[in-house]
């Protein structure tokens, strides 16, 4: 419950703040992109801290997630005006078309275990990357057209409009996102991921992280629930993307890359792994981190370098630990690998 | 004949990444641990490769020793100062750590170097070699890349079957506290795993830059990630894995772009990667861990 | 785990005070004249931090000199975007938190592209420097363009290679993964087609494939290619000349303006460039005096040859200065009527400009810039006009 009360919280005095024009435009141009963090942060959450398994290629389904949501909602530009309820399809399609992703993706992905496993989202979020990069998407009055030449060779017609232009990327993206629906989709996600964690398939989840053939020696079918959590945080990242992409008038696959998939992993580690509020700061403090070293100039990446080093070393230090631990008494028996139980008490 | 011009091409390219993924397995068998950095201490090689060469005017077989001290240095210094105090935190710290020496050392170098990328001239004194009335053409250092590379292996075979500080980096690999009790220092064994992999990284960097001679600081960004690629490829902790994993890798790579498509070149090296990973699960050539109850 | 949240909650909440009461804000200078508030976008970090850094660099002299002046005083803001377009609307924001009444920006296509639309809706007058893809300027009144869009470079370069004779069976190698290097060859590739110049292979590669070049190269020479069109920037080109070398394979390079910079490579071998010919708008070694004065200030403040993008830099502040000279939009003036004015002047019939990267450079409505390109050819490790090379070859 602290976690959405936090989370609501922090959308009330932002929008009081706003009202009252306090906040400056860098704070201002940011939610967006911070809600959208936030979610991909949570939802990669579920895969790296409840199933355990390191994802290295989550950048890619907020990538599906992205084209299919600026293609749908150039779609539906006119038979659907009104922007609000546009964005909504766009943040369902991208979700769906990510989920999808996601199922065929972990098929061959959940057969692996561990490193291996981590290289195969790392390769399929690279394929992602390149196939997108030679992907031209058109609509003309005779529908969605897709090539893999140049966006002349779509042969739209009259009145087409070339959507995805290779590595051009999507050009003339009509900005509908909003913070209010970036907020609603943490909620969302808040809602979708804590009910899972919480629900039988949650703890099947984490009773296969903790120990796997014990896990199906009682019975539980490992596969199933490993899947569902695998297409969950695919389809929240889809989601992700589709809000993120729609809140600029351009975005180019490159954008999703592999550097994207570690930022978001740096967030989850950072948080705390199964941590749920965790990552809602950790994402939300890194993705400001970087604007507010803006006065340091051209040492300013530097010095990011150093404080992520820093806060890891200071967050994993025994001594500092066991201080911690020394003014939270009770609190001395948590596991390094929390559920995620922490978040809703 | 085009045929064998992509395939020379391809293990050149091949045996360039092996002796990066060396340096990765050996780090990830011993401190288990994906040292991510590693690519950037490949591009400070270089670059001090080519300081010691244009600025100092020194020749090229000292610039590589300076490059395999500095980068030795650095890499049991980041070893010392990042990584030795989270021996105990979990695996991911780590990498989180190591992804954060990989941004500082990319921004000290555009710090130190500037962002104009520099042309290297390559350190290798060999010529071409010429077959078929110049048909195909073999580069020097396609030549000692893959002789460097040679030499490498059967060095780390050596050093870790043979010496006293090979056998207790195997110690430490299979288990730590065991080792620990049999009286050897695990701090100690990880830290010349470090100096050895940083020191192979230095000769990768001047081979990289040799044979592609575009340096800029993030130069070992991408090459480092093929590397790793690699290294999972042909099973993670194995050095023979590492070897055959970056050739074939490297030959993969050419060959997709020749007869499949220039466009899609990463797609397919990637998809085969996938392929062979579900053929088998721990790469080409890595050990089958079973877990037991 | 939970220790760890209320450690960052307390580091949140502290940076987000700092955003909000605005530590970023650089103090004015305070001068006796008020200046001009110019914003400046593009990578100071990063895989493209080259050609930000130039921008910078070339700016920043340019606002000096003008400072000297007395009269109209400006001054620069730069902020790095990191070649993303994200960072690139962030620093956009920072900017307009700082007061910015101008902008010279952004760099890069990608980012300029996201930053046009949002200085567009808020009537903020943008200059890019370099972003030359049309979308930058497409149906935005108030952004203007100082370099050559992609297409027109494609169809000058088709036209270019026809003219002149120079091959009659083309082979191209683009970055398929980058705007730039796509969007001049798709419309040389149309213009091709339609003016009767034979493309015989077309070859790509990515950032992450840009080292070898050997199945390019290969099939560019299977295909008997007697020249080589590169609408790539000169970091990969650089590599694409040795390997060519090589392999005993010499076509005629043509390239574009992303081929400038590779003479002033450092360490690089010239001789590998030996009658490489590019349209570029920008020559370091011309001898006018303004070219001659540049590159020596350029020299001396950062210790290396200026490239395009420090021209186009310098350039943009320069355009700026003119326009607004001997108007009376001040620092008190808002951004909208800085706007408004410099739209009306750029547009205006008589507003004519002569800098660095070209003569009588004048601008249409659509933003896109009206100059002509130098067609270079290099020779000994200088560049040469291509008109003047082939006069002395004549005599």
């Amino acid at each position: 419950m602290l976690t959405y009360g936090l989370v609501i919280a922090a959308y009330i005095i932002l929008r009081i703040l706003l009202a009252g024009g306090h906040v400056s435009s860098a704070l201002q141009g940011q939610l967006v992109p911070i809600t959208a963090y936030i979610v991909m942060a949570v939802s990669l959450n579920l895969t790296v801290g409840v199933l355990g398994e390191l994802s290295l290629g989550h950048a890619g389904f907020m990538s599906v997630g992205a084209f299919t949501g600026v293609i749908t909602s150039a779609s539906l530009t006119s038979s659907v005006p009104e922007p609000a309820l546009r964005l909504l399809f766009a943040l369902i399609a991208g979700g769906i078309a990510a989920g999808l992703f996601g199922f065929l993706i972990g098929i061959p992905v959940l057969r692996l275990h561990g490193d291996y496993l981590a290289i195969v989202t790392l390769a399929f979020g690279e394929i992602i990357k390149n196939v997108v990069n030679t992907l031209y998407v058109g609509i003309g009055q005779s529908g969605l057209k897709i090539g893999m030449t140049s966006g002349n060779a779509l042969n739209l017609g009259e009145g087409g409009k070339v959507i995805l232009n290779g590595p051009m990327g999507a050009i003339g993206v009509q900005k509908i996102s909003s913070f209010t629906a970036g907020f609603i989709l943490i909620l969302v996600t808040l809602f979708i991921i804590l009910n899972l964690i919480d629900s039988r398939a949650g703890r099947a989840i984490m009773a296969v992280r903790d120990n796997k053939i014990a896990a199906e020696s009682v019975g539980i079918s490992v596969w199933r629930y490993r899947m569902t959590a695998f297409v969950t945080s695919a389809a929240l990242a889809g989601a992700a993307g589709a809000l993120y992409a729609l809140n600029y008038s351009t975005v180019i696959a490159r954008k999703f890359d592999f550097n994207t998939s570690i930022l978001v992993l740096v967030f989850v580690v950072l948080g705390g792994m199964g941590n749920i509020r965790g990552s809602i700061i950790a994402a939300t403090v890194l993705t400001i981190l970087p604007e507010v070293l803006r006065a340091f100039n051209n040492v300013r990446m530097l010095i990011y370098a150093v404080i992520l080093i820093l806060v890891m070393l200071a967050t994993n230090n025994v001594r500092l630990r066991a201080w911690f631990q020394r003014i939270r008494p009770g609190n001395g028996k948590t596991p390094v690998i929390s559920g995620g139980g922490d978040g809703h008490e | 004949m085009t045929f064998l011009t992509y395939l020379i091409s391809g293990i050149s390219l091949g045996s360039i990444y092996a002796i990066i993924a060396l340096g990765y397995t050996m780090v990830y068998g011993i401190a288990k641990m994906l040292n991510f950095a590693h690519g950037d201490v490949i591009m400070i090689g270089g670059y001090v490769s080519y300081m010691v060469t244009t600025e100092l005017g020194w020749s090229p077989l000292v610039s590589v020793l300076a490059a395999m001290a500095v980068c030795t240095l650095l890499g049991v210094l980041i070893e010392q100062l990042a990584y030795k105090p989270l021996r105990a935190a979990p695996s991911l710290a780590v990498l989180i750590t190591a992804i954060g020496v990989s941004y500082f050392l990319q921004n000290a170098a555009l710090l130190l170097f500037s962002a104009n990328p520099k042309s290297f001239s390559s350190v290798v004194p060999i010529d071409s070699i010429r077959l078929f009335e110049g048909k195909l053409v073999i580069s020097g250092t396609a030549i000692v890349a893959v002789i460097a590379c040679a030499i490498i292996i059967l060095g780390l075979t050596w050093l870790i079957n043979k010496t006293k500080i090979g056998k207790a980096m195997r110690a430490v690999s299979e288990d730590k506290h065991a080792a620990q009790l049999m009286g050897v220092s695990i701090n100690k064994t990880i830290s010349v795993t470090f100096a050895i992999g940083s020191a192979l990284a230095a000769v990768a960097g001047v081979l990289l830059v040799s044979a592609y001679p575009i340096l800029m600081p993030t130069t070992g960004a991408m090459p480092g990630i093929k590397a790793f690629t690699a290294a999972v490829f042909g099973g993670i902790g194995s050095i023979p894995g590492a070897f055959l994993g970056g050739i074939l890798l490297g030959i993969i790579e050419i060959l997709g772009k020749a007869y499949i498509s220039t466009q899609l070149s990463d797609a397919i090296v990637f998809a085969v990667l996938i392929i062979i990973l579900l053929v088998k699960p721990t790469g080409l050539l890595g050990k089958k861990v079973l877990v037991k109850v | 785990m939970k220790k760890k949240s209320y450690s960052f909650l307390v580091i949140a909440l502290m940076l987000c005070l700092a955003l909000l009461t605005g530590i970023t804000n650089p103090v004015s200078a305070a001068d006796a004249e008020a200046p001009i508030k110019l914003g400046g976008i593009g990578p100071l970090s990063g895989a493209a931090a080259v050609y930000g850094i130039a921008v910078a660099n070339g700016a920043n002299i340019a606002v000096e000199e003008i400072n000297a002046l007395g009269g109209l005083q400006f001054e620069l803001n730069f902020q790095d975007d990191e070649h993303d377009a994200e960072k690139s609307v962030n620093a956009y924001n920072v900017l307009k938190d700082w007061g910015m009444q101008v902008l010279v920006g952004t760099v890069t296509t990608t980012p300029g592209i996201a930053v046009s639309a949002e200085s567009f809706a808020d009537r903020i007058f943008t200059l890019t420097p370099s972003a030359s893809s049309p979308q930058v300027v497409e149906g935005k009144d108030n952004v203007f363009q100082m370099c050559f869009t992609d297409p027109n470079q494609g169809i000058a370069s088709a036209q270019y290679i026809l003219d002149k004779e120079l091959g009659t069976k083309v082979a191209i190698i683009y970055n398929n993964a980058d705007a730039y290097s796509t969007g001049i060859y798709e419309k040389f590739a149309t213009e091709a087609e339609e003016k009767g110049l034979e493309v015989v292979s077309t070859t790509t590669f990515t950032d992450e494939t840009a080292n070898d070049f050997s199945v390019q190269l290969t099939e560019a020479q299977n295909a008997g290619a007697d020249l080589l069109f590169l609408p790539i920037y000169y970091q990969p080109a650089s590599l694409i000349l040795s390997q060519a070398k090589a392999m005993d394979y010499a076509p005629v390079v043509f390239g574009v303006d992303g081929m400038d910079g590779i003479l002033t490579l450092e360490n690089f071998d010239v001789s590998l460039a030996e009658g490489v010919m590019l349209l570029t708008p920008f020559v370091a070694d011309a001898t006018d005096d303004l070219t001659v004065a540049f590159v020596e200030k350029y020299q001396e403040l950062y210790d290396e040859v200026p490239n395009q993008f420090a021209a186009d830099g310098y350039d943009c502040v320069y355009a700026i200065y003119e326009a607004l000279k001997d108007s009376d939009i001040t620092a008190e003036s808002t951004a909208e009527e800085a706007c408004d004015y410099l739209v009306g002047v750029f547009t205006g019939e008589e507003f004519v400009f002569n800098g660095l990267t070209g003569d009588n450079m004048t601008w249409s409505e659509t933003g896109e810039v009206a100059k002509s390109p130098k067609g270079m050819v290099i020779q000994d490790g200088v560049y040469v006009g291509m008109d003047a090379a082939e006069d002395s070859e004549n005599d």
